[in-house]
Formats: C-alpha cells, structure tokens, sequence
C-alpha cells in the first residue's frame, strides 16, 4: 500500500484492484477477541449461533496480528487505555476500530465523576465507527458492521485509508 | 449464636469489645489494641468457628477511619461484622491477613481507595489503580487527576487529532 501511495491518479487498474482488495477485506473483518466490561457479554452474543456475525464473515481472532478490526466494547479505564494502545499499535495496517456502547463513545455514566475512565476511546486511538447504547443490543453491533463495510468499500489503494 | 451473643462470648474471655445495636445489622466495634485477639478467638474458639471472612471494607468518616470486616461460620450458620476505628492523625489499623489469608487482597484495596495503611501487612501495594497513581479516590477531600502519563481524563474533547 504504501510503495505506490500517492504516486497514481485512479485508472482502470488501481479502480479493480480497489474493488478486489475492498470486497475482500469487507467480506472477512476479523475483530481481535477483547472485551472490557458488559459490552463484552453483547459482544459474545452477537459471536454466537443466535446472532451468528460468522455469516458477515466476522471472526474473532486470538491476536492483534492477525486482526483487521479492533470492537472497543466497555468502560476504558486509564490503566486499561495503555493497554488498548498497544493492542491496536500492534494490529497490522488496514485496521479499524469500532466504539462500543456509551463508555467507549464517551465516558458513559463515568463522564462526570470517573476519576479513573476515559472520556472515550478516541482521546486514545482514532474510531471509525460509533455504536451509542448501554449496552447495544447485538443488532446494533451487526448494524455497527455494516457500516464499518460501507466505509470500507470507500477505500482506494492509492490514498491513505479512510 | 446472635452477635449478642457472641459478643458476651468475646467479653468474657476478657477482650475489649464493645456490642453496637444498630439496625438493621448490629456490629461489634473493637479496640486497637483488642482487634487482633478479638479476631484470633472469633476464628479459632470452637464455639465461633468463624472459617471465613466474606468482606473487608475501609470506611471514612469525619473524625476517623474504620475498617468494617464481616465474618461468616458456614459450620455454626452464624456471621457477625466486626469494627475498629483509628484516628486520622495515624490512619493505621492491625492486618487480619495473618488470621484469615483472604484480607490480604482485601486490605490491599482498602489501602489503595482510602488510604489508611495495615500494620503487619506483608505486601501493601496498591491493587486496583496503577502503582503511581496519586492519592486515594475515596478519601472526602480527593480531587481527581487530570492525566495519567498521556492519558487525558477529563471531559474536553481530544486536543490532538488523529489522521
């Protein structure tokens, strides 16, 4: 990606690379298998038979590297941000990050007297895609998933992801 | 045995313990100096049996600081919470982690939120929060800090911004 960043305009070969390279990393978004607090029990859910986000081609993976996506699903603390940090500087480029519910969207019910949470993952890694909800219900995370998709299908070779 | 009861037991084998009828839990509140013993004899006295210790909790009040333990007998089926208090000037109470193991974490917490410290703990780190974080969030006068290292914790939006 980065040898020919920025070096061509878009042509018929950079567009149908664009289309492979996007309607597979769209089609196999592999989160890294990390929960933080009650959103995780959501999370789960959503992992299992009844809600099934194998079918979308989402599979959790046991370590950032082999990870596409990160699903920030609980309340970040400061001692737990560090970790998060590294976790996703240890994914591989490209690599997404979903913010799960309303601690991970903004401190949630610690905004005001959390002396200890993170008003929000994004002061700590950048977020692609926000879910509101304490906690969202699977639905809303497979929703969350699809846009992420969308997003994804915006992609080119060519620039910088995003 | 009602902690009535069990008070009178402690009394009479010549601890210092005071019964504190309040409601809805009534509680036995011990010295400084009694505590330990007081603890020793609820655990080892067959009559007590008291195996285990379920919470240990730090409190503050304005004029002290008391340590608010609550102990169980599963073979007896009888529990009690024991007290001690200590003044803020010295803000140190005897461990119990030498009578049961478990006040150890306990302890440890106790430390980290309140900040009262446990004479004879082996090992009094904090257990919760980061081991250089600054003070101890469930003291009254505790003002939260704005960073930890790069970390921002207040409600502002992000100062920098991401690519």
């Amino acid at each position: 990606m980065s040898i020919i960043e920025g070096r061509f305009e878009p042509n018929i070969i950079i567009t149908s690379v664009d289309a492979l390279f996007n309607w597979s990393r769209s089609r196999s978004l592999w989160p890294i298998t990390f929960g933080l607090a009650c959103c995780a029990i959501e999370m789960m859910a959503t992992a299992a038979s009844r809600f099934d986000q194998d079918r979308l081609g989402i599979f959790p993976r046991p370590t950032p590297r082999q990870a596409d996506c990160m699903i920030v699903s609980g309340t970040v603390t400061a001692k737990m941000g560090e970790r998060v940090r590294r976790l996703y500087l240890q994914m591989p480029e490209p690599k997404w990050v979903i913010a799960m519910g309303s601690c991970a969207n903004s401190g949630g019910p610690y905004w005001q007297h959390g002396y200890h949470v993170v008003k929000g993952v994004d002061q700590i890694i950048p977020v692609d895609v926000y879910i509101p909800g304490c906690p969202p219900r699977p639905e809303a995370l497979l929703d969350g998933f699809l846009k992420l998709r969308e997003k994804i299908e915006q992609c080119t070779i060519a620039k910088k992801t995003g | 045995m009602t902690p009535e009861e069990i008070c009178q037991k402690l009394q009479s084998a010549g601890i210092e313990v005071t019964y504190h009828d309040t409601k809805p839990d009534p509680f036995l509140l011990c010295t400084l100096q009694s505590y330990k013993q007081a603890a020793l004899t609820l655990r080892d006295d067959p009559d007590l049996a008291f195996q285990s210790l379920m919470s240990l909790t730090g409190l503050e009040w304005p004029d002290y600081f008391e340590v608010a333990s609550q102990l169980i007998s599963y073979q007896k089926e009888h529990r009690v919470t024991i007290k001690v208090r200590c003044g803020k000037d010295d803000p140190s109470v005897p461990t119990l982690s030498d009578v049961w193991t478990i006040a150890e974490w306990h302890e440890r917490e106790a430390y980290d939120l309140v900040g009262m410290t446990f004479a004879g703990h082996q090992d009094l780190r904090r257990i919760l929060l980061p081991e250089d974080w600054e003070g101890h969030p469930l003291r009254k006068d505790y003002s939260p800090q704005e960073r930890w290292h790069d970390i921002s914790l207040t409600s502002e939006p992000p100062k920098t911004t991401h690519e």
